[in-house]
């Protein structure tokens, strides 16, 4: 084989490889754009382009306090919100997966119609609401919206945790008599956590990104995007870039610590099968 | 994200264990476990619904401030239609332009990921969602600075005269469309990684050892067995897609303004609940419309 051919070939087998590496360049380029722009004093107030390197913005997050109320309040309603959704959303998905019950399939249409309907017309659909029956707009209002949005991504989320379940696992535990509670806190408890967890984060960062429902239902409260959004108006202080890059940093650090927290765990299950392991004694 | 893929139809449940079936202190168990989800869902989405739809029937003619009289008002939707015709056709057009590009960027990037990357898979998948963990309005103005009339990009485009000396991208439909695209990529890319991922090696191998050529063995083996997450990938991209109005507002100008800035200003501004109303029913009604020819041609059955 010549050394032509074998370039054509290998470029045959990686071309796509390499239009994929491509595109997630095109993805991270406004990342990085966000990042460089947090390091950045701009020559003017409406400016979007490079002017300075500084460190300020990192050494003062909160020169603009307006700002950073709106970061504390998203986090607030972001929080409260997942809570709820949560545990909404997991009591549901026990029921779907776990038990037969008349009007399955009605529960089911209801979870799924808030994924596909626009934002917007959700958005407006509770304004109306809000409106007409008198309720004043604010951070509860928001909550209850967010709550609304979530319950069906944890649902779904739990539910394919749930349902990927060996239920042999507990048949066991209840053939070793241990009572409902003792089972449902021992073993199918700690064996769905994973998608909760997987669930809560994915409510949080629903929640805590939200801009097209909130600013219909917000009232006067600001919330984060709010605040960008308000800002763009009139001028995009620089340290909203910084909040912009540490979010990023953040949540990538986390998806990928429970990727090698879920590395490990599947070596350790590895060696306990093979029985070279240090087996946990049964408590 | 793969939500769409995994909505199921009732049918094809694994059965619940015998045991919570047959004894009887079970039989009130799941509409307990139900009972707060669903309340809340009914209050505050199914309700706000007929509330939206009651809004869009308003008497016209009447505000915030004096009251609304429901009167059935059904011309209040031809009117809507006919004063903001073209915002309307525009949101259609440009995120069915967006879906295009972003199918000829994200299959090859999905198959990349699901067949090509080896022990890499996980990381690169983390490496698609990644982006969307900074905030999407914090992204689209970065945009702004890419597309910017003093940016590297219109400077480079400038130079090769792809863009004449006076040429700009930003506050064009081109930059309304390249932010589209951009943000909602990865809702595309998820459900289509999902549907290559299961695709077995050995049935392209099959289709090579049998004289086909790699284009055909695409068309006929690789193409229909991804359909599923195709479909479930092209909706998740074109629903929000065509309801966006933060691309239009923050790249273009009020002459790319889509459905969704006009329902905004209507609802917010204006306070004109009525159009608002009927506005925001005739998007759901034209986005349902388009998804259900869609899934009629496509005509897989696993998605919905």
């Amino acid at each position: 084989m010549t050394v032509a051919h074998r370039i054509g070939r290998w470029l045959a087998d990686h071309w796509v490889l390499g239009v994929g590496l491509l595109v997630l360049g095109y993805l991270f380029l406004p990342i990085a754009v966000v990042a460089g722009l947090s390091f950045n004093r701009p020559s003017s107030r409406l400016s979007y382009d490079f002017h300075e390197f500084t460190l300020d913005n990192w050494r003062n997050p909160c020169a603009t306090s307006d700002m950073c109320d709106a970061v504390v309040r998203s986090v607030q309603i972001g929080f409260i919100a997942t809570v709820v959704a949560t545990v909404l959303g997991t009591l549901m998905a026990f029921a779907l997966v776990r038990h037969r019950f008349r009007g399955r399939s009605g529960i089911n249409v209801l979870i799924f119609l808030p994924m596909a309907t626009p934002e917007l017309v959700m958005g407006t659909s509770l304004l109306a609401l809000f409106v007409s029956a008198g309720v004043p707009q604010g951070f509860w209002t928001i909550v209850i919206a967010h709550v609304m949005f979530c319950v069906s991504f944890v649902v779904v989320t739990v539910k394919a945790r749930l349902a990927g379940m060996d239920s042999r696992l507990e048949e066991a535990a209840m053939d070793l008599y241990a009572s409902e509670w003792q089972t449902f806190r021992r073993i199918t408890l700690p064996l769905v956590m994973p998608g909760i967890v997987a669930a809560a984060l994915l409510a949080f960062s629903l929640s805590f990104d939200d801009f097209i429902i909130t600013n219909f239902n917000a009232g006067t409260t600001v919330t984060f995007p709010m605040y960008v959004w308000g800002a763009a108006q009139r001028g995009i202080p620089p340290q909203v870039n910084v909040i912009g890059t540490a979010m990023f940093v953040i949540a990538l650090l986390l998806v990928l610590a429970s990727m090698l927290r879920g590395r490990r765990g599947r070596r350790a299950a590895l060696r306990v099968a093979a029985g070279t392991g240090p087996a946990r004694r049964p408590s | 994200m793969t939500a769409l893929a995994h909505v199921p139809t009732g049918s094809g449940q694994p059965a619940a264990p015998e045991r919570a079936v047959r004894s009887g202190r079970y039989r009130f168990l799941p509409y307990l476990l139900l009972l707060p989800g669903a309340a809340w869902l009914f209050l505050f989405f199914a309700v706000p619904l007929f509330q939206l739809a009651a809004a869009s029937l308003y008497d016209p003619s009447g505000s915030l401030s004096t009251g609304y009289a429901l009167t059935w008002a059904f011309g209040n939707y031809p009117d809507a239609l006919a004063a903001y015709w073209p915002q309307f056709t525009r949101s259609f057009r440009y995120a069915g332009i967006a879906l295009v590009l972003a199918l000829l960027m994200g299959y090859p990037l999905a198959y990349a990921i699901a067949q090509k990357a080896g022990r890499w898979k996980n990381l690169l998948l983390v490496c698609v969602i990644a982006p969307m963990f900074t905030s999407f309005l914090v992204r689209t103005l970065a945009w702004k600075t890419i597309l910017s009339d003093n940016g590297w990009l219109v400077g480079l485009l400038r130079d090769v005269h792809l863009l004449a000396s006076d040429g700009r991208l930003l506050a064009t439909p081109v930059a309304v469309v390249l932010g589209l695209t951009y943000n909602f990529l990865p809702f595309l890319v998820l459900p289509l990684y999902a549907s290559l991922e299961r695709l077995d090696h050995r049935l392209l191998e099959a289709a090579s050892d049998l004289y086909a050529s790699p284009v055909r063995a695409f068309r006929r083996v690789t193409l229909p067995l991804s359909m599923p997450g195709l479909v479930a990938g092209t909706l998740l991209f074109f629903i929000p897609a065509s309801g966006d109005y933060i691309n239009a507002e923050l790249l273009g100008t009020p002459n790319e303004y889509m459905i969704g800035n006009v329902i905004d200003s209507a609802f917010l501004v204006r306070l004109d609940y009525p159009q608002g109303a009927a506005l925001s029913f005739l998007l759901m009604a034209a986005i349902l419309a388009v998804v259900f020819v869609y899934l009629r041609r496509a005509g897989t059955e696993e998605v919905l």
